[in-house]
């Protein structure tokens, strides 16, 4: 990459999979299960923490020599909450459907772990580009989780892939439905993107020794 | 009556943790061991019934469309809802540092097994989740919320505890080396989610449901979609 160094590019390659927020560092689940039982929401789940975080560490990053350390939680909870508005009120103008779906959880952004994690452990001490190298790379590793974990569960659970039908036609009968296959909608209740995540972290663990725990 | 089902509801069928997956962050990361997971699960409770009265509170005389009438009937119409989000976490960040000093000044020993809890609360998903659902489910009174807050606090300290004891229990366990650790506890969680769930026929069984109904119908919003599509799934498999 001509762009970025070679340093730089791993601030961004890192957290998707190696290091990545949700499976290795353990950041941000919160929101992340909750709304991933349609692909869409994950996605635009994942599109406005990423808007989030970046903006949010490049903000930090050039204060980070004016903010007294002692406030500094509520300094950053007040940039996290300024965008996480601007997030807010954006969804409700052009998504208002979905903004529905993502009811309180657009709200709780503004606690999602990785975004105060990101802002304590890096934006304060590097410089803004950096920053928003790291803040990207952050936030597209969360979203690679939540697209996974919204891909699975919706294909399984209803048999469509953001609301388009894949699998043929339940009532008609149509496609894999006329062999006898059925939607298991058990993967659309929240219990099951816990265990879906759990999955998630055995494969990538079996994949790379390195990171099984003790 | 009101007071018993809402606080029976919110520790139980809307459990932070296995509802809506509130703290999870937290909550996976202070489960190791029993004793830390108590100290946590008390200071969530202590500080969820201090802030969702307090937002409470903050919603109905600042936040909501026309809560500005008090002032005189020039300001009834001002809506300062789309503040609700930065209003409620300074709330509670200011509130977790006043309780800190208060708690450090009073009572050294309570301070010492909370204390290094309280800043990590600040940024806890369950207590603006506290406060963010009980806007968005439209809690009637002070005392309701007050309710609202205890009840879902002591959710919370339930979940905290039971992973922590099977977290201590599961380390004699022969578990497959990828799933050690966080695979397992995600695996585990999901499981006692599922049977929370069956905690959700405990209170649909009334007489007056119409009119719960409409209180109610603002509260179950947020998982009304999975319901539905999990309502038309069985349809189209009978």
């Amino acid at each position: 990459m001509g762009l970025l160094s070679k340093k730089d590019a791993k601030l961004i390659t890192d957290p998707l999979a190696d290091n990545n927020p949700i499976t290795i560092q353990v950041l941000g689940i919160c929101s992340a299960l909750a709304i991933t039982a349609e692909l869409e929401a994950s996605i635009v789940m994942s599109v406005s923490v990423l808007f989030v975080l970046g903006v949010g560490n490049v903000v930090i990053s050039l204060m980070r020599n004016i903010i007294p350390s002692k406030i500094r939680i509520i300094v950053q909870l007040i940039v996290v909450a300024t965008l996480v508005i601007i997030v807010d009120l954006v969804l409700k103008a052009f998504a208002y459907e979905l903004s529905k779906t993502l009811s309180v959880f657009v709200g709780l952004i503004i606690t999602n772990c990785i975004i105060m994690g990101r802002f304590e452990a890096f934006a304060l001490g590097n410089s803004p580009w950096r920053s928003f190298l790291d803040g990207i790379g952050n936030a597209a590793g969360y979203g690679v989780i939540l697209i996974i974990v919204g891909f699975f569960r919706e294909l399984l659970g209803s048999g469509t892939l953001l609301g388009i039908p894949v699998l043929g036609d339940p009532i008609e009968k149509t496609g894999l439905y006329s062999i006898g296959y059925e939607n298991n909608g058990f993967m659309l209740l929240s219990p099951m993107a816990l265990i879906v995540v759990g999955i998630i972290i055995w494969v990538q663990r079996s994949r790379n020794k390195a990171l099984i725990e003790d | 009556m009101e007071h018993l089902e809402l606080f029976l509801k919110s520790i139980f069928i809307d459990n932070m943790v296995f509802a809506t997956f509130l703290g999870m962050c937290s909550y996976l990361a202070v489960s190791k061991k029993v004793t830390t997971a108590v100290g946590l699960g008390a200071a969530v409770i202590f500080v969820l019934a201090i802030t969702v009265p307090l937002n409470w509170l903050l919603d109905q005389y600042l936040l909501q469309p026309g809560a500005l009438a008090w002032l005189g009937a020039e300001y009834a119409d001002y809506d300062l809802s789309f503040l609700s989000f930065i209003m409620f976490i300074a709330t509670i960040a200011t509130m977790v540092q006043l309780v800190e000093i208060v708690v450090e000044k009073f009572s050294p020993s309570l301070y010492n097994s909370l204390g290094i809890f309280l800043p990590l609360i600040a940024v806890n998903c369950a207590i603006l989740g506290g406060s963010l659902f009980m806007q968005s489910r439209e809690i009637a009174t002070l005392g309701l919320a007050t309710t609202y807050g205890v009840g879902s606090g002591i959710g919370w300290f339930l979940a905290i505890l039971a992973i922590a004891a099977i977290r201590e229990k599961i380390r004699y366990s022969n578990v497959p080396p990828a799933l050690r650790g966080l695979g397992i506890t995600f695996i585990i969680t999901g499981l006692m989610a599922i049977g929370f769930m069956s905690f959700g026929g405990m209170l649909t069984g009334g007489d007056d449901e119409g009119q719960k109904e409409e209180t109610k119908s603002a509260q179950v919003e947020t998982l009304n979609d999975t319901e539905t599509e999990l309502a038309n799934n069985t349809k189209v498999i009978e």
